[in-house]
């Protein structure tokens, strides 16, 4: 049996929009919970933070209520003429930016965070623009916090499954990732597949980890006077 | 008061005497997603009936094949098709000769708005709908089916590109009660439980697909415990076949 490799291509394509997506929205909520004090910020910070505790079926479950024609987002998608993103590509891309959103927020608020208030001001004092003094200044000073953000999120995605067998229904090349192909490999007996999906699965994971952490360590000893 | 004391030291003491009365077994069945309505009822007359306790595992067939194959705890099979009970009983996991047709499972197109189509056929053939679900054909008999009829209504390659497939056909009528999927090829015994009530529904004439046989079966775990081998007698009883037809089965 030929190797199938159309749920690899579509996860990788899931992971790297979702990643991108995340980055774009989950900059601006990093920087807005590390600089601000008001008092709803703890109750933000635990929204944010709610994808890690929560078990995949109670996302799944309201994403599944949430993206059906008759329900809130699904309206708002329906006005706006892209239709029910319920088994779609987009309805997973949605669905996993909520999912690895922590994964994104987090590192990069501990990343601006450690960075403090200070080369930001002093880029100020030199009259760089709020978004020069971004994007020359902060985002290279957090670049580690910006890599493990963007490293996370990606293998997040990659492993995600609950939500994703919840939502998706399996459509090839739109929504049957590897975590679900391999699902239902073993289901029906195709070990040889699944055998080989899932080794890949492995190898990739723990390729993805050690890169990481070892050019964290370089970044992190670079700093070091 | 003393009276209150003795009867609960005789419950005491009868309690830790064995043989005083009939041992209650506890039995651990793997059903079929489709048949969990009915099993719920069958399993609540059952221990009403001999004071056996049931413990019970729903999911696809397929999967609880794979999960039997592994070593599972399961005494009972309860699967929607025959072939993986007599895949079970070759493979040495299920005592030869225990296998029967419990059920004869119906296949109904079914979506949660009312008078969405009157004419299936021309319905599906013009295809105005953005998903159709069905349980997975590889893993769920139901889903087999659900293809046969598409294949004989001429549908299949049209609206492969609308299909969701459910893991089990307890997913695909999810899909389909909660609008997901506008329709849904699901068991008729989910529409009987559904408390809507409403809705469109096309009751598929039986030959346009495969007789869904669903096959209980005694596995090797449970040969040496009564409670497995009351179960199946249970099932095969005139109480429990007036419950399953109510629930929208066939029975032999």
């Amino acid at each position: 049996m030929a190797f199938d490799w159309q749920p690899v291509w579509l996860t990788i394509k899931l992971a790297s929009t979702t990643t991108l997506v995340l980055l774009i929205v989950g900059t601006p909520i990093a920087w807005w919970l590390a600089r601000t004090h008001t008092w709803y910020k703890q109750a933000l910070s635990a929204v944010v933070a709610l994808p890690l505790v929560l078990p995949p079926t109670v996302l799944g479950f309201y994403l599944l209520i949430m993206l059906a024609p008759d329900g809130p987002v699904g309206r708002l998608t329906e006005v706006l003429g892209i239709g029910s993103l319920a088994f779609t590509f987009e309805g997973l891309v949605f669905a996993s930016v909520l999912y690895s959103l922590p994964f994104v927020v987090q590192p990069l608020q501990n990343a601006f965070e450690a960075l403090g208030p200070r080369p930001a001001e002093v880029a100020a004092t030199l009259r760089a623009s709020p978004w020069d003094r971004f994007a020359t200044v902060v985002i290279p000073l957090a670049r580690s916090g910006f890599l493990t953000a963007a490293v996370l999120s990606f293998a997040h995605t990659v492993g995600e499954f609950g939500v994703v067998l919840m939502i998706g229904g399996s459509i090839p090349g739109e929504t049957r990732v590897l975590s679900v192909a391999i699902y239902e490999q073993v289901e029906t007996l195709e070990y040889g597949q699944a055998y080989l999906l899932a080794a890949g699965m492995l190898a990739f994971s723990f390729l993805v980890l050690m890169t990481l952490y070892l050019v964290n360590g370089r970044i992190t000893r670079s700093h070091q006077p | 008061m003393k009276t209150a004391i003795r009867i609960i030291l005789a419950a005491i003491i009868g309690l830790s005497v064995p043989g005083t009365r009939v041992e209650a077994e506890e039995v651990k069945i793997a059903v079929a997603s489709n048949f969990i309505n009915a099993n719920r009822e069958l399993a609540r007359l059952f221990e009403k009936a001999t004071g056996h306790a049931t413990r019970i595992s729903y999911g696809s067939t397929g999967k609880l094949y794979s999960q039997i194959a592994h070593g599972a705890p399961f005494e009972i099979f309860l699967a929607a098709d025959s072939q993986r009970p007599v895949m079970a009983e070759e493979e040495g996991l299920a005592v030869p000769g225990s296998r029967f047709i419990y059920a004869k499972g119906k296949l109904v197109l079914w979506s949660l708005k009312p008078d969405l189509f009157t004419d299936a056929d021309r319905y599906l053939k013009h295809g105005s709908f953005d998903h159709l679900a069905l349980a997975n054909p590889k893993t769920a008999p139901y889903g087999l089916a659900a293809e046969q009829v598409m294949q004989r209504m001429g549908v299949l390659e049209s609206l492969t590109p609308k299909l969701v497939r459910g893991e089990s056909i307890a997913q695909a009528f999810q899909f389909a009660a909660t609008g997901s999927a506008e329709l849904g090829f699901v068991a008729s015994a989910q529409i009987k439980e559904w408390e809507g009530g409403a809705g469109t529904l096309w009751e598929i004439p039986p030959d346009y697909y495969a007789p869904i046989d669903q096959v209980a079966v005694l596995l090797k775990k449970g040969e040496a415990n009564p409670a497995a081998i009351a179960y199946l007698e249970f099932l095969r009883s005139d109480t429990a076949r007036k419950v399953i037809e109510r629930y929208g089965y066939g029975v032999e």
